[in-house]
């Protein structure tokens, strides 16, 4: 079946692929994004409990989908791997040690002897929901932007700023995307508790919330879609392989792929209609609009940065370094078995989405608090 | 390909590798070894409907969740580690080291996460019937887990299934199946999970017997370390076997390993095992002397070991550093050689200007290229791993491993006789046997890493091309953060560990 694909159709799978898990994760970053709102949202004890029990139920599967990506872009297109992770270090380093202090901080936090204290894991969560996601927004923003590295004829890699890949965040649209990502995540973990915790307050903090944060990512989407727009982009000729600079590329990008505009548009109207309704009226779906809403508007993100014969991962240094989805990949037999690995894919999406309807059949709320369930609580 | 290697910056690449792995490796095989044991106690619980098993569940799971999301924090780390310090690495064989990293993420990882949420918090959300399905799931996900990964590992031991390509200049994957079912990631599989089983059950015996000595939740202690003793020694055992399988197939493939291993210079028909020994740490290939202080042999036995059968040769380090023509070893110097008018001809064939060139030079890289990576080597001697730390960490291993079969069968013994809770020294042993389990499962890792050096991918990239472009600072640097960061989590996990066994089960 995928073996009779030719070697440019199984890489321009695998770029959906990978966008599809980038986009789930970014939907998943509600996690995250709830974490960074926890001082807001809750005021008591008993509140911060139920907010970090219920976002504690699936980190996990946030923190999956985050590996996974790393697992499928290894495996797809090494080169980025290679390039971007042993490159761009510090960025990627300080992304890992958020996520590596989240991974125990739901476990610790309320355990005796603990040693470092609540405060501090919550501090924890707090620094991954923040930083983690703004680090990772400013990875994502030097797909359109580039970055300083060469790679030679044996395409090894080698980094060419000091910095190490946290130069990236002193571009103001890498940095733009971060914290989009940032208010993104906080509205979405907020739509998220509203649906998830019965708890008159928190719900009602959390509906503002949602709201609110929506509205300071208005200006850093804004200022993205038209930096989008009016950025020159970094166009592969693919006769001969060479990258050269054009003008409006993504805005021919965009033109050239109808399907990406639909996504694009799709998306941001899902979001914010997410936003007014979680805001302004009673009921719960925000969540189920918007978490679709982000991922179309990722995917469209990820279209315009790595279709239509445009670099994915430019360099700025050396054009002719830019990976491509082409010259990035793994070899065809690679990606054909892959390709059959994935398949298994929509039964784990499957077995997830029935697993957690059963779950959270009974939504969160202060009974928790009660009888067995107490000593179950993190 | 790399003008030069700063060794220096490998080397802290080298230590932030190892000391991820080994702080990971103190979490993942109680993981795969105490998930099974949960699974074995909730299905008593659903079987017998009897309520003290559901309170023995949910006791070793608290302590189960903390070592999880230990493992979990390091694991994360570890995955991006091969990307951030070993970025050539990444490329080079990333076309068959990445599939079964991305397996791993898509077959098992999602049902680790999916299901540990309903085994901790669905106790009350989901039927009896289910919530056993999913804590059997979490087993079954956590080995499943272990399975890619060390696929992943044995192909590093033992590549196989795969071909250089010159244009692209990596390694590709030609056959999926060759990788999955090489024997040394079946090998790697079998003995590290049975090994994490081992340790599984020495942690509940351990835990268990501190209770019965401080006379507390006596009951409990001993229906788990009923279930834990059976589960462990079965294990025990066939950690045994496995492990003679690893060793059997080092001969096979790395045969540089094995003599490492056991500290074995000069090849020898009929070479004997060492049972106890202490090094000439003067020693150094090529010399005569006896590289041992002390020692105290088996006869033949390593011959039997390596070749299972007598009157065969096992070669040793000067053997395979220096060749030996009589037993058809080839020299690792002519190995250097070869892989140096390999490296030369790739060059020529990538600043070919005309096809003739271009085919002339792949014509010669081709004569050479099954030593491409020797071509990296400065020295013969540079093949040959650190022999003083392999050696003493298979020793240990190996003596212990034929301990822990013991421990078990004495608690069933002590069990049975109905006396179990009277021997005061048998039990404070039994305390102490969950740090020689830990002992064994480090230096395990340390045999089968430390004992391949200086290879990434044995015998065909050198962990001093596979590395980042970075300096040594940087990586001295994140060295530290990480020691600082992995302290501070095994501190606060022992201690609430710790605090969970001293409070005990839910009355």
């Amino acid at each position: 079946m995928f073996g009779n694909l030719a070697h440019t159709q199984l890489q321009e799978l695998w770029w959906i692929v990978v966008s599809l898990v980038g986009s789930l994760f970014v939907f998943m970053t509600f996690v995250q994004g709830g974490q960074s709102l926890l001082g807001t949202i809750a005021k008591t004890d008993r509140q911060k409990s139920l907010v970090i029990n219920s976002l504690g139920r699936k980190w996990e599967l946030t923190y999956t989908t985050l590996v996974l990506f790393g697992g499928a872009f290894f495996a797809a297109f090494p080169k980025f791997y290679a390039t971007s992770f042993g490159g761009a270090y510090w960025v990627w380093i300080a992304i890992l040690f958020t996520f590596s202090l989240q991974a125990v901080s739901y476990e610790f936090r309320k355990k005796d002897g603990n040693l470092l204290g609540a405060r501090v894991y919550e501090t924890f969560l707090f620094i991954n929901g923040a930083i983690g996601i703004l680090l990772v927004g400013a990875a994502v923003g030097t797909f359109f932007t580039g970055s300083h590295f060469q790679v030679n004829a044996f395409n090894l890699s080698s980094w060419k700023h000091p910095l190490r890949g946290l130069e990236a965040a002193l571009v103001p649209f890498n940095l733009a995307m971060g914290l989009l990502l940032v208010f993104l995540s906080r509205a979405l973990g907020a739509m998220y508790l509203v649906n998830n915790i019965r708890h008159a307050k928190i719900e009602e903090k959390a509906r503002s919330a949602a709201f609110r944060n929506f509205l300071y990512l208005v200006p850093f989407l804004l200022y993205i879609l038209y930096s989008l727009l009016t950025m020159q982009g970094f166009a592969l000729d693919p006769a001969t392989g060479t990258i050269s600079l054009e003008k409006g590329k993504y805005f021919v990008n965009l033109m050239a792929m109808p399907i990406v505009m639909l996504l694009l548009i799709t998306g941001i109207l899902l979001i914010a209609g997410a936003a007014v309704i979680t805001g302004y009226t009673s009921k719960r779906l925000g969540i189920w609009l918007a978490g679709p809403g982000t991922v179309f508007t990722c995917l469209s993100i990820f279209f315009l940065a790595g279709f239509n014969n445009t670099a994915f991962y430019p360099s700025i240094f050396d054009l002719q370094s830019s990976l491509t989805i082409y010259n990035a990949s793994s070899s065809h037999y690679t990606l054909t078995a892959m390709s059959y690995i994935a398949l298994a894919v929509p039964f784990v999406l499957a077995y997830i989405a029935w697993v957690w309807k059963l779950m959270d059949a009974k939504k969160l709320d202060a009974s928790e608090f009660d009888g067995e369930t107490a000593n179950d609580l993190y | 390909m790399l003008e030069q290697i700063d060794w220096s910056q490998v080397n802290w690449a080298r230590a932030q590798f190892a000391l991820t792995a080994m702080f990971h490796w103190i979490f993942v095989p109680l993981t795969l070894g105490l998930s099974f044991l949960l699974a074995f106690f909730e299905s008593l619980y659903v079987k017998t409907g009897n309520e003290s098993w559901k309170r023995i569940t949910k006791f070793w799971m608290s302590l189960f969740a903390v070592n999880f999301t230990v493992g979990i924090a390091t694991g994360l780390i570890l995955e991006f580690e091969f990307g951030t310090n070993w970025a050539n690495y990444s490329w080079m064989v990333g076309d068959i080291f990445g599939a079964p990293l991305a397996a791993e993420g898509i077959f098992a990882f999602f049902i680790e996460a999916t299901f540990f949420a309903v085994m901790f918090f669905g106790w009350n959300r989901v039927s009896k019937g289910f919530h056993l399905f999913s804590t059997w799931m979490v087993a079954v996900g956590s080995n499943l887990s272990a399975l890619w990964i060390l696929v992943a590992n044995g192909w590093m031991q033992y590549p196989v299934g795969m071909a250089f390509n010159p244009q692209t200049a990596r390694f590709e994957m030609e056959n999926f199946w060759e990788v999955l079912f090489s024997p040394t990631a079946i090998g790697k599989f079998t003995h590290a999970t049975s090994s994490g089983f081992l340790l599984g059950g020495l942690f509940v015996v351990c835990v268990s017997s501190w209770f019965l000595l401080k006379k507390r939740h006596t009951d409990m202690a001993k229906k788990s370390m009923a279930v834990a003793s059976v589960f462990g020694l079965l294990a025990s055992i066939f950690v045994i076997f496995t492990g003679d399988e690893a060793a059997y197939t080092s001969a096979r493939v790395q045969p540089m390993k094995l003599a490492a291993m056991e500290g074995l210079y000069k090849g020898e028909t009929n070479a004997g095992l060492i049972m106890l020994g202490i090094l000439d740490p003067s020693h150094m290939p090529g010399e005569d002397d006896d590289p041992f202080l002390f020692d105290i042999k088996l006869p033949g036995a390593l011959t039997l070991l390596a070749n299972r059968q007598l009157d065969t040769f096992v070669p040793g380090v000067d053997d395979l550093v220096y060749g030996n023509d009589a037993q058809g070893i080839m020299s690792t110097a002519d190995k250097i050689s070869q892989g140096r008018a390999a490296i030369k001809a790739l060059t020529a064939f990538k600043q070919a200007t005309n096809q003739d060139d271009a085919q002339a030079a792949l014509n010669t890289f081709n004569r050479h290229k099954e030593f491409l990576g020797y071509g990296y080597l400065t020295s013969p001697e540079q093949a040959v791993p650190p022999v003083g730390l392999t050696f003493y960490s298979f020793h240990i291993m190996v003596m212990l491993g034929f301990l822990f079969p013991l421990i078990f069968l004495g608690v069933l013994f002590f069990l049975f006789k109905g006396t179990l809770e009277n021997q005061t020294w048998f039990l404070r042993f039994a305390v102490l046997s969950l740090f020689l389990g830990y002992l064994a499962q480090e230096t395990g890792w340390i045999v089968a890493e430390v004992g391949r050096q200086p290879w990434a991918i044995q015998g065909l990239l050198p962990v001093g091309v596979a590395i980042s472009d970075l300096t040594t600072a940087t990586v001295q640097l994140t060295f530290f953060m990480f020691l600082t960061l992995f302290t501070v989590l095994l501190i606060a996990g022992i201690r609430i560990m710790t605090r969970q066994i001293a409070l005990g089960p839910e009355e």
